[in-house]
């Protein structure tokens, strides 16, 4: 318990993509909420990654997390460009009163 | 050890339960303070565990970059009060039980992988690439991304100029009726069609027609 070794590190990271996915799932209120659950979701994949590269010595893992960082970023970028258009053309982002393809 | 705990445990709940507030809370404004608070105390504990460069990039690109971006459209879109959100509306309800089973189990399969994994107590001895002392952590990150990995790194690049062109792209919008300069209307004018020479009669003014 006080001796911190790697299985704390991936269990804080399983408890922050359970979050996120709760996030997902339960959401009512708007996408932008969701695009946020998923940033978490990244997070919690990136700790992962930090705390096997510190543990076992490799610095892969850390270049990893710097591409995840790029990449999470891009899409946070577009997804906020297309909340954008959408909010313009039918003027809401509720979740449940997005059903245009009637999914 | 001791502090080592203490920072870990103090940082993992501060991550936990802001976590927790970016989907529960009511205003969409407080969840993305919840989020740069999350980001915030996770990058703190890259910085403990010993990748600095990491941490204070976290810092730079998600707080100062994507949580920014974040509170910009939410406070451009307007959406920070909306009513009846969460587990108001009947005939959404019956989401709610399947979301939390759903996310229960994966996170008791997760905690199953990680708990009956027993790892070599040899694999952690040849920790051999990032515990040189006289080496820091940015310099060994440089050293790597900059040779073995320099063609992903231009690809990352490139991949964030499409997201930067694809995010104009898609933004953009030409408005009718704004006056605007147009440069090449203003080069092209030449002295026939600016100047009028005329014969002024005396007693009698000149018509100007504009």
């Amino acid at each position: 318990m006080i001796d911190i070794g790697l299985g704390h590190y991936l269990t804080l990271g399983a408890v922050i993509f359970s979050i996120g996915v709760i996030g997902i799932f339960l959401n009512r209120k708007n996408i932008i909420v969701i695009l946020m659950s998923i940033e978490l979701i990244l997070l919690a994949v990136n700790i992962n990654l930090v705390a096997f590269s510190i543990y076992l010595g490799d610095l892969a893992g850390q270049v990893f997390t710097l591409f995840i960082l790029t990449v999470a970023a891009a899409e946070a970028a577009i997804g906020l460009a297309i909340i954008v258009v959408y909010f313009r053309n039918s003027g809401t982002i509720r979740v449940e009163e997005i059903d245009k393809l009637k999914g | 050890m001791i502090a080592h705990a203490i920072f870990f445990y103090t940082f993992s709940i501060i991550a936990v339960v802001s976590a927790i507030m970016v989907t529960a809370s009511k205003n969409t404004v407080h969840s993305v303070f919840f989020l740069i608070l999350d980001f915030i105390s996770i990058s703190c504990l890259f910085i403990m565990i010993g990748a600095e460069f990491l941490g204070m990039i976290m810092l730079i690109v998600y707080v100062g970059a994507v949580a920014v971006l974040f509170l910009f459209v939410v406070m451009m879109l307007n959406v920070a009060q909306q009513k009846n959100q969460w587990f108001a509306g009947q005939q959404s309800s019956r989401h709610i039980p399947v979301g939390l089973i759903i996310s229960t189990l994966i996170f008791f399969e997760i905690i199953i992988v990680i708990g009956g994994w027993k790892y070599k107590p040899e694999i952690f001895d040849i920790n051999n690439s990032i515990s040189q002392a006289s080496i820091s952590n940015t310099h060994s990150l440089g050293q790597v991304l900059y040779t073995d990995y320099i063609h992903v790194f231009q690809i990352s690049g490139m991949i964030l100029l499409v997201a930067m062109v694809g995010a104009i792209v898609l933004t953009f919008r030409q408005r009718s009726g704004v006056k605007r300069q147009s440069y090449i209307k203003q080069i092209s004018r030449e002295r026939a069609e600016g100047v009028e020479v005329l014969e002024v009669q005396s007693n009698k003014g000149v018509k100007l027609d504009d």
